[in-house]
């Protein structure tokens, strides 16, 4: 069998990122959790572990109290709005409430099945899913965020240690129900990234893990989607270790406001005026070779096989179509869009009625950004574009109720009705009995899988007509924008010019065969 | 009695150094900055501006000796305007040329320009110019706007727009200039005489 030189590279790189990671996971603690007496023990449960952590980690479970990884609860500053996982709808499952059997699986804890959970509850923090080293711990898909049976609890217990870009990415990777589905920019590829596809976290180079940037702070992780950090801050360099205690998951927190050093690329520090990092250092969307999701249609969902049995579609390996879902589109390698945006959002609540932009499409969450605002700069987005159920009578986005296998799960019986009227009276909201589909779209900043800069954006992608932000307004951007009346008589005149000399030279020409003629 | 025509050395080393060299570097700078402008793509934006920024630092270098040397040779009187004889150059190009009239204006030393081509490059150095610096030194430095406080009074799209207007002007006058370049005693004699620094100068041409 021939193998290819790159499979080679790869398996080289893995090795020896192993070999690096056995040898500093010893040099880096002072703690050898297999030595531990208490952790030598048969474990009946995630909550079990958790009590014998708490015993020397005191805070530990306190502090995750207070997280959004626990919560998944925020409350934005700015608009008042109640936001988090917990109580936002998106256009990809829809929403964990009254399905949180199936979603807790990616919960910082054990045992959320409804409001009956209680938060207050230190052993119900799942300390493991974060500080497995091993790989090998694995949540069940359908139990609350409860582990596996088949998991060996202690042997994971002695082996923790350090967030890693595998524990973050067991859950981060995968938001949207599968790899690389949801955000664009993270997908399993960043797990053993090479230099193209992470400058930063380059296995082989810096091999930053996800918390070197998102530093946390008694456990509470630096980095926010609700509210993002988008402006260009002048004089403002914060180096990580002076932690900014807002949010540090930003690239001038290393880097600074004028990163560009070379001489001959100092005219790119004033473009961050204007222009996020992310819009030049990230190319494109989904460059590990996983494909991300683009839409998603779930009013296609439903349709069953002769014998009456869901069915499902597959092209190279991704679900294109499945009776539980809809139809769903993929792209990789493909190119963000970009917005002004200047760190506001705002989401469509499911108290609230539906408002629609100019497309006709349901904004289910809007991000505000203009030209002229002074706060503003032009960030690649991944947008997401679905047709999702609402409430056609009370206007509304509603909460359909799809895992599971009781009477009302839309995955069992395929029933909008019931599927959403379960949904809603789980979430305590009103439901008029009909369901109707309404297009959505939802907006994901690019932040991740950053190039080198030799692989950023080049000028001429930009600095021309029909480039990457052709639809980008409120800027000059040479090599796009001239004044059209400019071009139009500029052009005439030197046109009329030409011409006139012409003529004048054909005159010379006629006239002095002319005269030699007589 | 017919004299026998006579050979001047009207434009010196330098002098054509000068006029060659800029040549050289306003077609390029045409060139590329048509291409910034977004008329069409033949570099790529990023070397045209790469170019265009190369040879804008060119001419004013040597603007810089140009300058020393028109002022210290006195050749700056050259383009002291006159409206002299104007209309009878407009006349020859409108008609006199055709019918192989003598050129109403005699080359000297002292006179090298003929009055359009004295009013032809006055304009050239009191508006086209001063437009193609003033929006040019503005553009070059778009990014130390904010230091300087400038960013309150000037707009990148008014300066990229007078820039370009600067540009049509100077390509009009191209066009214009390198067709009278053919408008000598015979196509090729002020070629001639700007690659080698000597023009014929016909004695028996009358000065009224």
């Amino acid at each position: 069998m021939k193998i290819p030189g790159s499979t080679i590279f790869h398996i080289c790189r893995i090795s020896l990122l192993f070999v690096l990671l056995s040898g500093s996971a010893y040099a880096t603690t002072t703690a050898d959790h297999t030595k531990f007496k208490q952790l030598q023990v048969h474990f009946n449960s995630g909550p079990d572990v958790t009590r014998t952590c708490i015993k020397c980690h005191t805070e530990a479970a306190k502090q995750i109290h207070k997280t959004k990884h626990w919560t998944w609860e925020f409350l934005n500053p700015q608009n008042k709005q109640r936001l988090g996982k917990k109580n936002i709808v998106n256009n990809f499952c829809i929403t964990p409430k009254s399905n949180f059997d199936h979603c807790a699986t990616c919960h910082v804890g054990y045992g959320w099945r409804d409001d009956t959970f209680d938060f207050s509850s230190e052993v119900n923090v799942d300390c493991l899913v974060c500080h497995d080293t091993t790989g090998d711990y694995l949540k069940s898909g359908d139990n609350a965020g409860h582990p596996k049976s088949t998991v060996d609890l202690a042997y994971i217990a002695q082996n923790v240690g350090k967030t890693s870009r595998d524990t973050c990415g067991a859950c981060h990777f995968y938001g949207g129900g599968g790899n690389g589905v949801k955000h664009g920019d993270m997908d399993d590829s960043l797990a053993v990234p090479d230099r193209d596809l992470d400058v930063h976290m380059d296995a082989v180079g810096p091999d930053f893990t996800c918390s070197t940037c998102h530093k946390s702070i008694e456990h509470d992780v630096a980095g926010s989607r609700y509210m993002p950090d988008a402006k260009h801050t002048d004089d403002y360099h914060v180096h990580r270790r002076d932690y900014d205690e807002e949010n540090n998951a930003h690239c001038r927190a290393c880097h600074g406001n004028k990163p560009h050093k070379k001489a001959d690329k100092s005219r790119l520090n004033h473009h961050a005026n204007k222009i996020a990092c992310q819009t030049c250092h990230i190319p494109e969307m989904s460059r590990g070779g996983i494909p991300t999701r683009m839409t998603w249609d779930w009013s296609t969902a439903g349709q069953l096989n002769e014998d009456g049995e869901p069915i499902e579609r597959k092209v190279d390996g991704n679900l294109v179509y499945s009776s539980k879902r809809g139809t769903i589109t993929y792209a990789e390698n493909i190119n963000p869009e970009y917005i002004w945006f200047n760190g506001k959002v705002r989401y469509q609540l499911l108290t609230e009625k539906v408002r629609y932009n100019d497309d006709g499409y349901v904004l289910v969450n809007e991000f505000e950004g203009s030209p002229y605002d002074g706060e503003s700069r032009i960030w690649p987005v991944k947008v997401f574009r679905g047709v999702q159920p609402y409430d056609p009578v009370n206007q509304t986005l509603v909460v359909p109720h799809t895992t599971g296998s009781d009477k009302a799960s839309y995955w069992k019986n395929f029933d909008w009705q019931k599927a959403v009227a379960a949904g809603m009276k789980s979430a305590g909201l009103p439901f008029s009995g009909e369901v109707d589909f309404v297009k959505t779209q939802m907006s994901w900043l690019i932040n991740h899988m950053v190039t080198p800069g030799e692989g950023a954006v080049g000028c001429n992608e930009c600095h021309s007509k029909n480039g990457r932000l052709k639809d980008i307004d409120g800027i000059y951007i040479p090599g796009r924008d001239a004044d059209k009346t400019l071009d139009a008589y500029g052009w005439l005149i030197a046109s009329m010019t030409l011409v006139g000399v012409i003529l004048h030279g054909i005159g010379r020409i006629i006239s002095y065969y002319w005269s030699k003629r007589k | 009695m017919t004299k026998r025509a006579k050979k001047v050395m009207i434009f010196k080393r330098f002098e054509r150094f000068w006029h060659w060299a800029q040549a050289a570097l306003i077609m390029v700078l045409l060139f590329s900055g048509f291409e910034i402008h977004g008329s069409y793509r033949i570099l790529g934006f990023e070397d045209a501006v790469t170019l265009h920024r190369a040879m804008a630092w060119s001419l004013v270098t040597l603007w810089v000796f140009a300058i020393f040397w028109h002022l210290t040779t006195g050749e700056w009187k050259q383009y002291i305007p006159t409206l002299k004889k104007v209309d009878a150059m407009v006349k020859y190009y409108l008609l006199g040329i055709f019918i192989r009239a003598p050129h109403p204006f005699r080359q000297t030393m002292l006179r090298k320009h003929n009055p359009l081509q004295r009013l032809a490059y006055l304009f050239m150095w009191v508006v086209i110019s001063p437009i193609i610096w003033a929006t040019g030194w503005a553009y070059l430095f778009y990014a130390q706007w904010a230091d300087w406080g400038l960013d309150q009074y000037l707009k990148l799209e008014d300066v990229a727009f007078f820039h370009a207007v600067g540009a049509f002007m100077m390509l009009t006058f191209l066009i214009a200039h390198l067709y009278l370049i053919t408008t000598g005693k015979t196509v090729w004699a002020h070629m001639r005489a700007m690659i080698t620094g000597w023009e014929e100068i016909d004695p028996n041409a009358k000065e009224s």
